[in-house]
């Protein structure tokens, strides 16, 4: 996969096949081409981007793509997906191979400036923890030093580790693998004493383990991680439809709009629900999207409001059973906010 | 025109249309050629920048003065996440270079043992060196790397088997976990210099006996002892320096610290898989080689040399291999060669060679082109000098005809 990548990114740069990526209009290549290609997690991290027995993807950054296909064509299947390791998801966007990128990816200022993307929506707030197994008797990411830690390479992650161990004056045997499930292997197998990722892979990883309950992840959360969706940069057409099609989930829960009251919401007087629906006599704001005006309809029809889809893919209705923590509404007391809708 | 009027002046030549003047023709092809590479390499780098700079992406190695961040595990010069870019794709470069010499030395000796074994008189000894060339020449070589690293090293007792066996035997120095190789590390004292010193003067004074004795054998027909005089040149006479500079020399042994064991010397098992698969399958490919330059020696040399009287082990050694050595030779090359690019497997078992390092920075940075123009350049280096190298002794190998 790596070497198919940086052929692309190559062939793209060089060979000039990356001229469409370059004029900038996602959006209307999208709809010529009638689906979104979508990057997503490529090692199946169980409740982001996991792909079953029968090939059917699943999980919260999956629902983002599919909210995206499901608000530009009515159709959540109008979707295919692209499974990239840490190492390959950047090249594949920029070289234009995929269209969005839902793979857990922290969004942080190089990424949005020196890589050449853009960055709106958060659709996970997460932060960076350890797992370690039960018997090492650790309780604290503090207690650490000299202990080697497995990581996956080309993350922020690799880099907030080495900055947390400085900072409290530990030294550590980093263990880099290139891809997950190698590194899965490896600390399973006890190469490593702790295993470094984002709390919601910790959770993800230890249902993988021979027995979960020998593992548990430790208190500390050492750094910030919004994870949210990225597209090109300077593409503000295609940026806006990625991140409104989130903020919609967002505002379907904020409204109570779920999968099953959605036809009847919109018979409701409220205004506000009555525009987000499109029922509200000439609006524009589908249009202005470049969207059809039934848009948010049809993303709730397909994935259901944003505290559903989190429920079904990594919260209670999950085997990760994540609370939801900073990801709850900011009326109940988390960070998921959408701007009005109007 | 001037080719033609020249030719028309001195009257033999027939006169011949410009179109087809061959040496015209030739210069033509050269040109058209040279321009159209010209022209491709100029369009692929315009073309390169500008889809760059659509993709508000910067070209230049300016980025590699960038502190890197990241620790790398493995790395013999100083090094920490608050070094440069540079310096990682350094550790890089030497790792990449430590496991290729090794391996390139290791499959050596054992694809030489298993070549000259092939072709043994012993049933067994010829079987099982078929059967060693015959499993590793025919398994992909990151499969060979994997069985290494989670077949054998991942199966080998944890550190907290290691640390119950101390408490038990707590003179135990020398510990084989799945974390590595743990072993007493040297340290030397004041005046060990000497010994080093006794041990140069010890081998070239050796050389320059074997010398000696070629000659005196030549004009005498006697052999001098060379064997006996040269372990006591080269082992005796340090031992007696180290034993007069009073044993400068102690270990510092690894001890259980908190997570892993302190101190000592330690040898990865990321390191040791790749090396492991690294040499036994590039040794399974120059068994070989070594097998068919044997058998291209004409079997009369062996006879002829037997009725001089040699010994089977002399004949192989002084009239059979140097003369299979020439046929060995460029094969060889060509193996050594695959086995420097088949290092860059490491990054499969997070080995940190170059090409592993510097998929960090391309991911960290974003810089796909300037880290694959890097790689390039590094590994057709290392290729072209080991080239040059193989192709020196070659020539120095070879048959000199008088």
């Amino acid at each position: 996969m790596a070497k198919k990548i940086v052929a692309a990114v190559i062939g793209a740069a060089v060979m000039g096949i990356g001229a469409q990526a370059a004029q900038a209009d996602t959006l209307s290549d999208v709809k010529a081409k009638g689906f979104v290609q979508c990057g997503v997690n490529g090692s199946n991290l169980a409740g982001f981007g996991a792909q079953d027995s029968a090939g059917n993807w699943s999980g919260l950054d999956v629902d983002l793509c599919k909210a995206v296909a499901a608000a530009i064509f009515g159709d959540a299947t109008k979707v295919k997906y692209t499974p990239l390791s840490a190492k390959d998801r950047f090249p594949a966007l920029q070289s234009g191979e995929i269209d969005m990128l839902a793979r857990n990816t922290t969004w942080s200022t190089s990424r949005d400036s020196q890589l050449g993307f853009d960055f709106r929506a958060v659709n996970y707030y997460d932060g960076q923890g350890f797992m370690v197994k039960k018997e090492l008797g650790v309780k604290s990411a503090l207690e650490l030093s000299g202990a080697s830690i497995c990581v996956q390479s080309g993350t922020t992650t690799e880099l907030n580790l080495a900055d947390y161990f400085r900072a409290n004056n530990m030294d550590f045997k980093p263990v880099v693998f290139e891809a997950q499930d190698e590194a899965d292997a490896a600390y399973n197998a006890g190469r490593c004493d702790a295993y470094t990722t984002d709390a919601s892979g910790l959770y993800s990883i230890r249902l993988k383990m021979a027995n979960p309950d020998d593992h548990m992840v430790l208190p500390e959360i050492i750094s910030k991680e919004p994870l949210g969706p990225a597209v090109r940069q300077n593409d503000s057409k295609w940026l806006d439809v990625v991140s409104w099609s989130h903020y919609a989930m967002v505002a379907a829960e904020e409204f109570g709009i779920n999968q099953e009251n959605v036809e009847e919401m919109k018979k409701s007087a409220n205004p506000d629900i009555k525009r987000f629906l499109g029922e509200e006599a000439d609006s524009t704001l589908g249009a202005d999207l470049g969207l059809p005006k039934d848009w948010a309809v049809q993303i709730v029809k397909a994935v259901g409001n944003y505290g559903d889809s989190f429920e079904r893919n990594v919260g209670q209705g999950s085997p990760l059973k994540i609370d939801r923590g900073l990801n709850a509404l900011w009326t109940k007391g988390g960070l998921q906010y959408a701007p009005p809708i109007r | 025109m001037a080719i033609a009027d020249a030719r028309t002046g001195s009257g033999d030549p027939p006169k011949v249309s410009l179109l087809y003047n061959p040496a015209l023709r030739s210069y033509v092809y050269q040109i058209v050629t040279i321009v159209v590479i010209a022209w491709v390499i100029w369009y692929a780098w315009h073309n390169a920048s500008q889809n760059l700079a659509r993709a508000n992406m910067t070209a230049g190695f300016g980025f590699l003065n960038s502190r890197a961040g990241f620790d790398v595990a493995q790395s013999l010069i100083a090094y920490s996440s608050d070094s440069t870019y540079f310096r990682a794709l350094q550790v890089g470069l030497i790792n990449t270079l430590v496991v290729s010499a090794a391996g390139i030395v290791t499959a050596t000796i054992v694809g030489l043992l298993v070549g000259i074994g092939r072709l043994s008189q012993n049933w067994l000894i010829a079987r099982l060196c078929t059967v060693y060339v015959e499993i590793f020449r025919n398994i992909p070589p990151l499969l060979v790397i994997f069985f290494w690293y989670l077949g054998v090293l991942a199966l080998l007792p944890s550190i907290r088997t290691i640390f119950q066996h101390l408490e038990e035997n707590p003179d135990a120095v020398f510990f084989i976990s799945n974390r590595g190789i743990y072993m007493p590390a040297p340290v030397f004292g004041e005046g060990f210099g000497y010994v080093l010193a006794a041990f140069a003067i010890g081998i070239v004074a050796a050389i320059a006996f074997a010398i000696w004795a070629n000659a005196r054998q030549r004009a005498t027909g006697k052999r001098p002892p060379v064997l006996m005089v040269s372990l006591g040149l080269i082992v005796l006479m340090p031992l007696v320096v180290f034993l007069f500079a009073g044993m400068p020399l102690s270990f510092d042994y690894a001890i259980p610290g908190s997570f892993n064991m302190r101190g000592g010397m330690s040898i990865g098992p990321e390191f040791l898989a790749l090396f492991l698969a690294l040499s036994l399958y590039t040794a399974s490919f120059i068994a070989e080689i070594v097998r068919a330059g044997i058998r291209g020696v004409a079997k009369g040399q062996t006879e002829a040399s037997y009725a001089l009287g040699l010994r089977p082990g002399q004949t192989t050694r002084l009239v059979v291999l140097p003369q299979a050595l020439r046929i060995i030779i460029p094969p060889l090359t060509s193996q050594y060669l695959n086995l420097i690019k088949n290092s860059s497997l490491a990054v499969a078992v997070g080995y940190a060679d170059l090409v592993a390092v510097g998929g960090t920075i391309l991911n960290q940075a974003g810089k796909a082109i300037e880290i694959i123009a890097i790689w390039m350049l590094v590994y057709v280096s290392i290729s072209l000098v080991t080239s040059l190298f193989m192709n020196w002794f070659n020539a120095k190998m070879a048959l000199v005809e008088r």
